[in-house]
Order: structure tokens, then sequence, then C-alpha cells
């Protein structure tokens, strides 16, 4: 079995009365380029902040390869972290910056991994942070993450502010370097189009549960949208598991499904799905996660 | 090298196009074997696309036998498509062309013509090469 790279049982985060995170349950296998997707408040943050130690749970646990971050440095040593709007001290310097990234971690930690990617991306070591556009600073932030020589590295929302030019360089960046270290990735972020291309599993958080967490070629496999004759809803479709998402007009049924088995091709006409229209139709849905999809 | 690009507005799965492309090439001679295929990291990196997926491209290719794997040097072109196929592929799209003609000449839009090519070669058995263009 592939090692598990980031393991949650139950995990809960709780906010005075509301629930940021609940009864999260979810495995990332190793050397997997995860997205981390749902709507605004799903609860994707916290779960960041929970994996990387920096919010202690209020139930449930979290492990990083196999160990609590919050108890073990060696789990935290794993763990690099992006987090949102890439947040720089302005005034220092990248040389400087790489200088407190070492300090700080005086393990594992390889100045010239950060030096290297800043020289071939062009970007003055000598220049305050606060002054390189927002494209490049998101490289400084990534060239530190990966100068600690991280096994599991998290990115909150690492290009949701950068125009499409820098967008595209960032992810070459970041493809590049899981090429080349086999670093686990989860990456949340808003542009499924971006994420079709990069990842190879999805964890969709909505109203702060996980209502899928799988490999992305499963999903496509499993997902299709069934176009045929009017069926009411409720009505059991032949090798259909899950109904996820239905419309229908005076004669015709949409259906975006899961399917357990043969459809019968006679009926519907079968289409494929993207990633998108997957996660696009389970957003759409309230309904809770059944066992087998949160446990793939 | 091969130089891959990806097709944004193709649904062809992105480790399927990169097979496609190293095959176009080795059918046109544009690749040959002995080649040495580019770096997953460079590729990863060059289309900002998951490494995992160009490695699928490549264990695809070997599993159709027309690359290995070497360790720690990279992976390699080890057959040909192009063969004698494509000594005669100047003459069938010659061929080809004067039938286009005729096709819109006839009356059929561009559509017309894919789809009735389409059907076509569903509809046409494969033949095994009888000139020995068999590959090895």
């Amino acid at each position: 079995m592939t090692e598990s790279a980031l393991n949650t049982e139950a995990l809960g985060k709780r906010y005075g009365q509301t629930w940021a995170l609940r009864d999260c349950s979810l495995e990332l296998p190793a050397g997997r380029i995860a997205a981390l997707v749902g709507p605004n408040g799903a609860g994707k943050s916290t779960l960041l902040h929970l994996a990387v130690g920096l919010l202690r749970p209020d139930t449930g646990q979290v492990r990083v390869f196999g160990r609590d971050p919050r108890e073990d440095p060696d789990a935290r040593a794993d763990l690099g972290f992006v987090a949102q709007d890439t947040p720089l001290y302005p005034d220092f310097t990248a040389a400087e910056l790489i200088t407190m990234g070492r300090r700080l971690n005086p393990r594992g930690w390889d100045d010239s991994i950060a030096r290297d990617r800043l020289a071939r991306l062009g970007l003055p070591l000598d220049k305050r942070v606060g002054r390189l556009s927002g494209g490049q600073r998101a490289q400084v932030a990534l060239a530190l993450a990966l100068a600690k020589r991280p096994r599991l590295l998290l990115l909150d929302e690492p290009v949701a502010a950068l125009d499409p030019l820098a967008r595209h360089e960032f992810m070459q960046a970041l493809m590049g370097a899981v090429g080349e270290y086999g670093t686990t990735v989860l990456l949340s972020s808003h542009l499924l189009n971006d994420l079709e291309r990069v990842c190879d599993h999805l964890v969709l958080l909505h109203t702060s549960q996980v209502r899928l967490s799988a490999p992305v070629d499963d999903l496509l496999a499993s997902h299709c949208r069934l176009v045929g004759p009017r069926t009411p809803d409720g009505a059991a479709v032949p090798g259909v598991a899950e109904v996820v998402r239905a419309s229908h007009t005076e004669r015709q049924s949409t259906l975006l499904v899961r399917t357990d088995g043969p459809v019968d091709e006679n009926r519907w006409t079968v289409h494929q799905v993207t990633l998108e229209d997957l996660v696009l139709a389970h957003l759409g849905t309230s309904a809770r996660p059944t066992a087998s999809e949160v446990a793939a | 090298m091969i130089e891959f690009v990806l097709d944004g507005r193709s649904r062809v799965a992105t480790y399927m196009q990169l097979v496609l492309q190293v095959k176009q090439a080795l059918r046109v001679g544009l690749a040959q074997p002995g080649d040495r295929l580019p770096k997953v990291r460079d590729v990863a990196q060059a289309l900002a696309i998951n490494p995992n997926t160009v490695l699928k491209a490549y264990r695809e290719l070997e599993l159709e036998g027309l690359a290995e794997g070497r360790p720690g040097v990279g992976t390699f072109l080890v057959r040909t498509l192009a063969g004698p196929a494509l000594a005669h592929q100047a003459e069938l799209r010659a061929e080809l062309t004067a039938w286009l003609h005729r096709a819109q000449a006839a009356g059929l839009t561009r559509e017309d013509i894919t789809a009735l090519v389409d059907t076509t070669l569903r509809a046409t058995p494969e033949r095994p090469p009888t000139d020995g263009a068999a590959p090895a």
C-alpha cells in the first residue's frame, strides 16, 4: 500500500457555535497532487491550518506521514506551507528571508534550492519583497517553502490573486518542483480549469464537510451525464448508484450520475463529464456523502 | 528532441495527447529510435502539468513497445512507426486530396466529409499490412 502523506479522522474545528470543519476523514496517499476545492467558507483554510498544526482540532486527529504535527517536530519538518496571499515580511529582501528560513529551520533546509530557483526566474535577491510584483512574491514564497525540503507541501489559494501569466508561471514552477523532488501537494483553489491538468486527486469540501475524496481518474470514470426520456426524481436507474444532479424538461431528463454498473445505452445517451462539471454538480447538492465516496 | 504542446480544447486526456504526439512524430519521421524523450520534470514544468501525467504517457509508450526506460538515464524511443507506411504517404495524400476535391465538387461540407470518413473508418475492418509493414 502507498504511504499516507496526510490522514485525518473525524477531524473537527469549531469557532463558538459554528463548525468550520466537521467530521472530516480523508486520506491523501504520498506522491499525489491533490486539489482542495469548495466554496468560500467550506473549511478549506481551516483544514490546511489544522494539517500544518497551526490550529488545534476540537475533535478527531490529523497525521502527517503518520505523525501529529502539533506534537512531533519531525512531522513539522516534513511540512511546507504557503499561506493565502503568500504573506512575506515586505521590508525583507529574498536573501534575508532565505537566511531567516535557514535559522528557523535548522534541519533539512537547503539555501541553494531557493537561490537557484529565484536565479533561474531572474528574480533579484537584494530587493525588498514588498517592491516585487504579486507573481514574483508568490515565486519567492514557493522557493522558500521548497528550500525547507518538505515531503508534503500545502498551498492555500496560491494563485488566486495572480494574473493569468503569473498564475501559469507559478504552476510551471510548482510542477517542475514536484517532478524534481516528488513532493506530495495539497492545493486549495477556486480555479477548476487550472486544476484539471495538475491534480490527480480531489478533495471536495462543502458546508464544512468532506463531500468527495478520491483519485481524479476514478471520479471521472465513475461519473457521467445521461440524457434520455423524462424520468421522475427518485426513480431507480439501472447502473446508477447516485443521481448527483437532475434537471428535467417536459420530455427529457438530464442526470449527472455516479454509476456502479453498465447503463442502458438504448435509453440513455452517455456523455463524459469534466472535473468542473462533476464538482459543480456535487456542490449543487447538499446531500450527505455516502460512505464509499468518502472512504475512497 | 520532441517538444510537446497541449490542445486546451481537446477532450482527449492530457497523457494521451502526449502519447499521440510521440506516435505522430514517429509516423512522419520527426522522431526516431534512439531519440531520448524529454525529462519528466522538464515536460511537467514547460506545460504546467502533473509529472505523474507525463510518467503515465511514457509508461503507455513503453507498454506499446515504442519506448524503453533506462534507469537514471531517461526514456528512449526504440521503435519507429514510419517504415514502409511513410513511403506511401505522399502518394496516399495526393489521392486523398483528389478525392476531397471531388467531395467538395459534389457539395459535401467539411462536416459531411469528416462524418463520412469517420463512419467509413469504423465500418471498414482493419486488414493486416501485405507488404511487410508489420511492426517488429
